[in-house]
């Protein structure tokens, strides 16, 4: 690049700005109009199967009518126990990287992995719990549905705790421990009310992660076409529902699936939409 | 907590308590990092006994003969990860360059966070668009398209070849890249934004043009970086799923052409799972699991590598 003026060249190198900066904004279009597409897609044939026996009625036998009860229940569950069991796990480990350096190459190596599993595919965790809880125990069962879950909402909250809890001051910790306070209740009353939006968004941004995850759930918790409560054995959710449903050839199991598939982006939409907002509200 | 009588031996018990438990949870991502490779490389053990290296390179697969070759998974994977990749870069770079030059705050903070949206919509939401919308799309009109131009060019009429059905590895690619954008483009996004101001400056001193400082000064300052988030792309693109199973056609047999109905290692785990009725079957759906598993590790292990020196470099 040769920027001696004048330049003969001035003319050609604006006009190469002016369309390589275009071509920018209409990638930048091309996105959201992807965006747009998917959601309307979505909200138009979800809303065409939206009705109230969903909400009452148990997902049908092959072509008849039928509603997603056992699903939408079921799903609620898994997600319920997967955070349940992954949040203080999360937690824990994530303060062991923020606030503990007693193994300075322990630290940066979980660092390192975790981030790996952040991207890890879920299919692989799926086939690891089958592996470690279905095939001992001889049936599929939710609570391994909800523990592949957890595996995957695990590494969010990990990070997310670690990056909050490293943005706190340190003064805030000195002036815990000058009050004589053991670390471990510094930590807990101090730095945990300190981070606990940054923690909050973390759960609540793996809770959207895992509320979509289908590959996992298909060797865990399979599916179950009647109304169960019970975590130990088969219970249905809604992506496994969809995913049956979707590639069946019926009609009306169609509608289910869109339907189905409605409830579900409009929960992932909503949870990620509240913790980016918390997210916001700490930064300002 | 009492301030006037110090309760030391409470406060180091609780302390060491706290500790391991913190301790035990760290430890665990390691662990689970073991765990996961080892059980499915034992899961996977009878099939890498019985077929060996022959496991990777044969393109059989016969359910009822008992026969398993990779070869077509692991193309299929490949191939439709490589479009998925080639398809999402210009695009992300450019969310990216539109984000961090062109788009002022106003408009750059809502655009940056209806791309986050994207990256968090279900995977099966994009497998049920594929399949309802994207797939009919792409029978009608983009195959037929291609067939008449690209097929009847010289070299390339192979890959272009045959049926349009809609469902194959260009619709699977092209799904995986509309997934995948989102991630490239928040990673690019940050990693431009870590350019040092005053690097920026003296371009933009010397008289560049805004791209000329995207191209000739972010762009050589974040190189390692860039290849960092594509190669992040390439890793989500690799084991994800739900998108590719609905659009992929479910076919083993081997098929040069694009237009063609395949499978992926996780479209032919997802697919046949339940229908696994003998252990060998079974264990050969577990095997490719692992070399899914160590396909990814290695991307993902790359592209932090990458991201990492960056970071460190800034630091410095």
């Amino acid at each position: 690049m040769n920027l001696r003026t004048p330049h003969p060249r001035g003319r050609y190198r604006k006009r190469v700005n002016v369309i390589a900066l275009g071509l920018a904004s209409i990638a930048t279009a091309l996105g959201l109009v992807a965006l747009v597409l998917i959601l309307v897609t979505t909200l138009l044939n979800g809303a065409a199967a939206l009705r109230p026996s969903l909400f009452t009625e148990l997902t049908p036998p092959p072509g008849a009518e039928g509603g997603l009860a056992n699903a939408l229940f079921g799903s609620l569950v898994l997600i319920f126990v997967a955070v349940l069991i992954g949040t203080p796990i999360g937690v824990l480990a994530g303060t062991y990287l923020a606030e503990y350096n007693t193994h300075p190459r322990l630290v940066g190596t979980v660092r390192f992995i975790n981030d790996i599993l952040l991207s890890a595919p879920s299919i692989v965790i799926g086939l690891f719990v089958y592996q470690v809880i279905v095939r001992p125990s001889g049936h599929f069962s939710g609570w391994a549905g909800a523990i592949a879950l957890a595996l995957i909402l695990l590494p969010v909250v990990i990070h997310t705790t670690d990056e909050t809890m490293q943005l706190i001051p340190l003064s805030l910790r000195e002036a815990a421990l000058a009050l004589g306070a053991p670390k471990w209740r510094m930590i807990t009353q101090v730095i945990y009310r300190a981070a606990r939006a940054g923690i909050l968004t973390g759960v609540l941004l793996g809770t959207a992660r895992i509320s979509g995850e289908t590959a996992p759930l298909l060797f865990t918790a399979l599916n179950n076409q009647y109304w169960s409560t019970d975590l130990s054995g088969p219970i249905a959710n809604l992506p496994v529902v969809i995913f049956q449903f979707a590639l069946s050839p019926y009609d009306s199991w169609h509608g289910l699936a869109w339907a189905g598939a409605l409830l579900l982006s409009l929960l992932v939409l909503l949870v990620s939409i509240v913790a980016r907002s918390l997210l916001r509200e700490k930064a300002e | 907590m009492n301030l006037a009588r110090p309760r030391r031996r409470s406060g180091t018990l609780g302390d060491a308590l706290f500790w391991g438990a913190a301790f035990g949870a760290a430890l665990l991502v390691l662990i689970l990092l073991g765990a996961i490779a080892m059980s499915t490389l034992i899961g996977g053990y009878p099939t890498f006994a019985r077929f060996g290296f022959g496991f990777l390179s044969k393109l059989v697969w016969d359910p009822v003969r008992r026969e398993f070759g990779a070869l077509v998974p692991i193309y299929g994977t490949l191939v439709t990860a490589l479009i998925g990749l080639l398809l999402a870069v210009p695009v992300a770079f450019g969310i990216a360059v539109f984000l961090t030059e062109v788009a002022p705050r106003r408009l750059a903070v809502p655009t940056s966070a209806a791309i986050e949206l994207l990256a968090g919509i279900p995977s099966i939401i994009y497998g049920m668009w594929g399949l309802f919308v994207f797939a009919p799309f792409m029978a009608n009109t983009l195959d037929p398209w291609l067939s008449n131009t690209l097929g009847v060019v010289p070299g390339l009429a192979p890959l272009f070849s045959g049926p349009p059905l809609g469902l194959g590895m260009l619709t699977a690619g092209i799904i995986l890249s509309i997934m995948i954008v989102p991630f490239i483009a928040a990673v690019m996004r940050d990693v431009f934004r870590l350019v040092p101001p005053p690097l920026r400056e003296s371009a933009f001193a010397l008289g560049a043009t805004r791209w000329e400082v995207v191209w000739h000064v972010a762009l050589p300052y974040t190189r390692t970086a860039v290849w960092g988030a594509i190669f992040l792309g390439l890793g989500r693109a690799l084991g994800e799923t739900m998108a590719v199973t609905f659009v992929l056609g479910n076919s083993h047999d081997f098929n040069i052409s694009l237009l063609a109905p395949s499978t992926s290692i996780a479209a032919t785990i997802a697919n046949e799972f339940t229908e696994a009725d003998s252990p060998d079957y079974l264990s050969a759906l577990i095997a490719l699991g692992f070399i899914l598993f160590v396909i990814t590790f290695l991307v993902l292990l790359l592209a932090k590598l990458m991201l990492l020196r960056l970071a460190k470099q800034g630091a410095r």
